[in-house]
């Protein structure tokens, strides 16, 4: 029986390996999620199919093609429409309050519950 | 003394945090491009309307000459609206009109000009709106006014009177 089960793991396991498709395609979608399409604000470019949003998926494929990392991508959108296009912010003095209030409020309750406990023993 | 830290810092973190988020509903959501006034012409070489040539930038922008770049449609309303002021202001010589065809059909295009006029010296073909970004435009009708290979000015959406005197001024 302990086989069987084991067998089962491994199968299901590995039975996630054909999701894995064309390695441009996913660098592709990555970059287009983490794109804001800017003028259906809400959704990001891969999801939308606005004209500006397609026009932005054909020029990620073809800065792909041209051999451009994913960062050098970002830094070509951002220098068009500024950081906002990008969702993930990148870490500087505007975003500092963003990036370290959770940080800190996760600091914050670990220490009230650590007093807490130590308040009990 | 020591009871007493630990709730007003959380009144404090609470009020500023309803503050925050008060003032973020005030915000318009509506977020704009910081039009990148100042800025260099983008290097590109792009297809000639109604002809196989390709056109680069370097060619279509000289220096010490006011430029007007129009980025239009047929299928674009708004177009429609600002087309008679691109015609008026074709008719002064300190400027070129230059018009980017924006993810168009040919025909279309063309008997858009024919209905309306064409206010432009030269048009460049932009079947996917990828040099449209480039431009860092989003949508159309933009326009941009040139000088010396830089953006000067920068219009989104279509022009209006106020905007026509104001291009007006800046290339007398």
């Amino acid at each position: 029986m302990k086989t069987v089960k084991i067998f089962f793991i491994i199968f299901f396991i590995f039975s996630f390996n054909h999701l894995k498709a064309n390695d441009d395609e996913n660098l592709k979608s990555k970059i287009t999620k983490n794109l804001r399409c800017l003028i259906c604000q809400g959704q990001s470019v891969y999801d939308s199919d606005s004209e500006f949003a397609n026009s932005l998926k054909t020029l990620v494929d073809m800065k792909i093609e041209e051999g451009l990392s994913e960062n050098q991508i970002y830094d070509f959108f951002k220098d068009k429409y500024g950081e906002w296009i990008l969702y993930d912010p990148i870490f500087h003095k505007n975003t500092y309050f963003l990036w370290l209030l959770p940080l800190l409020m996760f600091f914050l309750g670990g220490a009230i519950i650590f007093k807490k406990l130590i308040k009990k023993n | 003394m020591k009871n007493k830290i630990l709730p007003i810092a959380f009144s404090l973190i609470f009020i500023i945090i309803f503050i925050l988020f008060y003032k973020g509903l005030q915000d318009t959501s509506i977020y704009t491009p910081k039009s990148k006034i100042k800025d260099k012409v983008p290097v590109f070489s792009v297809n000639q309307f109604n002809s196989d040539k390709t056109i680069s930038s370097s060619e279509l922008f000289k220096s010490d000459k006011f430029y007007l770049l129009n980025i239009w449609s047929s299928w674009c309303v708004p177009c429609r609206k600002e087309h008679p002021l691109l015609m008026e202001l074709s008719l002064r010589e300190n400027i070129e009109l230059i018009g980017l065809n924006y993810k168009d059909k040919n025909k279309n295009a063309n008997s858009f000009l024919n209905e309306l006029g064409n206010p432009y010296k030269e048009i460049i073909f932009d079947k996917e709106g990828i040099y449209a970004i480039e431009w860092g435009a989003y949508g159309v009708p933009e326009t941009f006014i040139i000088y010396n290979n830089m953006i000067i000015e920068k219009y989104i959406g279509p022009l209006n009177e106020q905007s026509l005197d104001e291009i007006k001024n800046l290339i007398k």
